[in-house]
């Protein structure tokens, strides 16, 4: 597959997000999977911006828990 | 703290945002609900800290178009080898392997770390990320809440997540290490 265009770790970075949300082409996705497959930094940041995701959505739960509210309402004037 | 102004902002922000939710969290029950009347605050706050930085900063519309420019890299470009290394574009400086971040990115400081980031984000970007990550809405409830084009709101979501990954890279770090 010598056709297949050099993806380079600084592309990917920029591309993370369109590769998530599904909204690379075809022949895009399948270059960045060939990416990742071969570049270990890439695949660490790929993992380290799904935590980053999955600790925002963390938010919506432990935003509202009881202990917080508490706190937070001990703090108002 | 290294940036006391934006920390401050910050706090405010978050506090304001707060005060809000606790003040009418009991006529809330239903998830969309609750998700609605939280988008409202959200917005609230923000316009209001919008103003008032339009107040004090003449040159706000440029620092939105600097927003919306294409001269915001996902990642410092230091971090990259750059034209005259063995391979240009590869990571010079790559990011660490993260060791169960679940569970080291579920503490108080985690918490304080991704709200902090969150707050010192640009208004459009921040506006993003909360309703997509922390609110979960799906793509098309985002760009219709705010009025946006597709194409925009995942510019400004790949913005924020970039951002907030390296901020957390930068604070927690050291606690994501084995």
């Amino acid at each position: 597959m010598s056709v297949t265009p050099d993806i380079v770790c600084r592309q990917f970075v920029e591309e993370v997000t369109n590769y998530l949300e599904g909204k690379l082409s075809e022949a895009e996705a399948r270059w960045t999977d060939e990416h990742l497959a071969q570049c270990d930094a890439c695949r660490a940041y790929l993992t380290q911006m799904k935590a980053t995701i999955s600790a925002l959505r963390g938010l919506r739960e432990t935003g509202l828990d009881p202990e917080l509210r508490a706190r937070i309402l001990a703090e108002l004037p | 703290m290294a940036h006391v102004p934006s920390r401050a902002v910050a706090e405010e922000v978050v506090q304001d945002t707060w005060v809000g939710v606790l003040k009418g969290i009991d006529r809330f029950e239903g998830r969309s609900a609750l998700r609605t009347w939280i988008f409202q605050i959200l917005l609230n706050t923000a316009r209001t800290r919008g103003k008032r930085e339009k107040r004090t900063l003449p040159f706000s519309s440029l620092r939105r178009r600097a927003e919306e420019g294409k001269d915001e890299p996902a990642v410092d470009p230091d971090r990259f080898q750059g034209r005259r290394d063995d391979q240009p574009g590869a990571w010079a400086s790559p990011p660490a392997e993260w060791q169960e971040p679940e569970r080291k990115l579920a503490t108080a400081e985690a918490r304080d770390a991704l709200l902090a980031a969150i707050s010192d984000l640009p208004p459009r970007q921040r506006d993003v990320i909360v309703l997509r990550d922390v609110q979960g809405y799906s793509a098309s409830e985002a760009r219709n809440a705010l009025d946006i084009s597709e194409t925009n709101q995942r510019v400004l979501l790949h913005r924020a997540r970039s951002k907030v990954r390296a901020a957390l890279e930068e604070q927690l770090e050291p606690e994501l290490l084995p």
